[in-house]
């Protein structure tokens, strides 16, 4: 549906009579025709950039037709595979593509294009962003391979949600113009509120969804009245457009852009779990089937960050003395609220909720200190974006590992629940303490040479109120390792009483101490995460490079 | 007062205009209008029909879904009217674009079908 929603509208963008005069849109070189029969001109879609997003939009099309057609005895197992297979093959392609644009080889190949009359930018960045929400998707389907059917919510429907709001955080990743960022936010938010509602048995859950849906709707309705300031400003929603527009005029009150500015981050801002947007993240995060939650926090935080580091970026980089100051405060605030809040939870659900917030704030490090395109190697969008890849599989890894120790009813998420796991499945414990330490950090992780790549391209500018930045970064860190370590510190306790830890929800359910079973798909997630924690922590130089090279169009 | 503000000027003086003729009118005829109140005629009017039961009312939940297939053929609709007005200028085009269009919803209705939801329980 939403590749057909933008066709039509990119046709219709291309209007025969010009707009009033005030707006000069440098997108519409044929706008001055006024003959009697107007001729549309119409956008050139150049279909093979456009494929990723088509795979997974008409595979889960064709993902709803099948299941709804195809007799019971089939299903098991399918709808799973039919999504990795579908995520893998938008994956291949995007590496068709980063070869065509970026180059496989030492030196970069500067074939960076826009797409569709400009609507989309196909550069190192929107293909980054793209295989990073493909390996979420995989890893979430795999997730919910074993626990839909644990929950008794079989169905494609599922898999479908996860794969339609994919594709709409690879939109919002190649968006060049902010109504098409509009509409990826859009398609990737509305099935993530189904997503967050999907588990019918448990009350929490459409709980969550409501919250997440009424807050969404709420930063949607931010992020498109600023996209009509911006516009009342420059007179044109292309990112491209707009940035041309400011360097060559001065505008004589910036009232209006200000706000504009202002808004496009409130709605980015709930999006990414950025404080003081962030209220709705801790009970959004408990309350949704883990699976879900691992999806979300993966996918909506990749795209959320790929749209917010694309507008600042390449629209507003002329402005960038006036955003700087709010994204250092919302930075500080992000790292240290979330941080210091995740040490007083004692539900791991929210303390993973909690340290996505201040991941959040970590990612905002690298748009402080990115500059445009980046003559520094190790700019601060590099470091962002091999944050964004290096979260995916710390997240879904972890939350892989909460699926499991969840159990059926989805409600066993008390710190309590995880005594004993040290002994009873080892393996499984060292995966998560490996997990955890990565989020928190540590050396020879992703999970540090993220962070390190952060701090270290925001302490390059050298002023004042970089250093602090950096140094508050840093003790944050270290407050957070406080949280990991009470996960880690539980799981190596010997187990308490049997039957006195319900306290996930659960309460009537007498908590039997069995041993975990850790099915073929999740333990694949756990091994994928694990492996590439630690093989790119140890050796990053691969997805280092990659990520360097993941630089903007403009 | 700069232009852009100076623009929003007729808006304002549309909205007292407005403002000014509704209040005029239903004022004036409040001042002269003679009034026998009756208990018929302070009766909610619902289409000639009695009223029955207060403002609160239950409506069946079966509906709800009839509303959301509304939805969607309503959207449908918003947007097949504009084609259909382009529909020269837009050519081929903009014919296969809107037969996707119509195709993905008809894949939705096909699953709402199969999914027993257009069966009156």
């Amino acid at each position: 549906m939403s590749a057909t929603l933008l066709a039509v509208r990119l046709a219709s963008t291309t209007p025969a009579t010009p707009l009033p005069a005030s707006s000069g849109t440098p997108q519409n070189p044929g706008a001055g025709s006024t003959g009697s029969l107007p001729t549309l001109k119409l956008p050139h879609v150049e279909y093979h950039f456009l494929l990723p997003f088509l795979i997974l939009a008409g595979s889960a099309l064709a993902l709803l037709m099948v299941s709804s057609l195809i007799r019971p005895v089939w299903r098991r197992g399918l709808y799973a595979t039919w999504t990795c297979v579908t995520g893998v093959a938008a994956l291949v392609w995007t590496w068709h593509l980063w070869g065509q644009v970026v180059g496989h080889g030492p030196v970069p190949h500067p074939g960076a294009v826009t797409a569709v009359s400009g609507a989309l930018a196909i550069d190192g960045f929107s293909l980054f962003v793209t295989m990073t929400v493909c390996a979420g998707l995989v890893l979430g389907a795999l997730l919910a391979e074993h626990y839909l059917p644990q929950e008794r919510l079989e169905g494609p429907e599922f898999y479908v949600l996860a794969m339609l709001s994919a594709s709409g955080a690879l939109l919002m990743g190649s968006a060049n113009d902010l109504i098409v960022v509009f509409l990826g936010l859009e398609i990737l938010s509305l099935p993530l509120y189904v997503l967050a509602a999907f588990h019918r048995h448990r009350a929490r859950s459409g709980e969550a969804g409501m919250k997440y849906f009424v807050l969404g709707a709420f930063s949607s309705a931010f992020f498109l009245y600023g996209i009509a300031l911006a516009y009342g400003a420059t007179g044109t929603t292309s990112l491209a457009g707009i940035a041309t527009f400011l360097t060559t005029h001065v505008l004589p009150s910036d009232g209006v852009l200000l706000a504009g500015m202002a808004f496009l981050l409130i709605g980015l801002g709930f999006k990414v779990a950025a404080v003081p947007f962030q209220w709705w993240t801790p009970d959004v995060y408990q309350g949704a089937p883990t699976p879900a939650t691992g999806f979300m926090a993966a996918v909506a935080k990749t795209a959320g960050f790929a749209a917010l580091l694309r507008i600042f970026l390449s629209a507003f980089p002329s402005q960038a003395e006036n955003w700087r100051p709010i994204i250092w405060v919302l930075a500080v605030l992000t790292m240290v609220v979330g941080s210091v809040l995740a040490v007083v939870q004692s539900d791991v659900k929210r303390i993973l909720a909690y340290s996505s917030i201040s991941h959040a704030g970590y990612v905002l490090l690298g748009l402080q200190a990115a500059t445009a395109t980046g003559s520094i190697t190790r700019n601060g969008l590099a470091g962002a974006s091999f944050y964004l890849l290096a979260y995916t599989f710390m997240v879904v890894g972890s939350f892989a590992v909460v699926t499991l120790v969840g159990g059926v009813g989805d409600g066993h998420h008390g710190l309590s629940a995880y005594r004993g796991l040290g002994t009873q499945r080892p393996a499984l414990a060292l995966a998560f303490t490996v997990l955890l330490l990565s989020q928190a950090g540590m050396p020879f992780t992703t999970g540090f040479i993220a962070k390190f790549d952060v701090i270290s391209a925001v302490l390059t500018h050298g002023r004042a109120p970089d250093y602090i930045l950096g140094v508050i970064a840093m003790l944050a860190a270290a407050i957070s390792v406080a949280f990991y370590l009470r996960v880690i510190l539980a799981m190596y306790q010997a187990p308490s009483d049997a039957g006195s830890h319900g306290d996930g929800g659960g309460t009537t359910q007498v908590a039997t101490v069995t041993r975990i079973r850790v099915p073929v798909s999740v333990g694949l997630v756990i091994g994928l995460s694990v492996a590439f924690t630690v093989a790119f922590g140890v050796y990053p130089g691969p997805i280092v490079h990659l990520a360097e090279r993941a630089t903007l169009l403009f | 007062m700069s232009g852009f503000l100076r623009s929003y000027l007729s808006v304002v003086v549309f909205a007292a205009a407005a403002g000014l003729l509704v209040g005029g009118i239903l004022g004036l005829s409040r001042l002269i209008q003679p009034r026998r109140p009756t208990q018929q005629k302070l009766t909610t009017y619902e289409s000639g029909v009695d009223p029955t039961g207060d403002g609160w009312s239950q409506s069946q939940i079966r509906y709800y879904v009839f509303a959301l297939l509304f939805v969607m053929f309503d959207v449908e609709a918003v947007f097949i009217f504009p084609w259909a007005v382009k529909v020269d200028a837009l050519a081929t085009f903009g014919l296969i674009e809107m037969i996707v269009f119509i195709v993905v919803l008809a894949l939705g209705l096909v699953y709402a079908w199969r999914k027993g939801v257009l069966r009156w329980v």
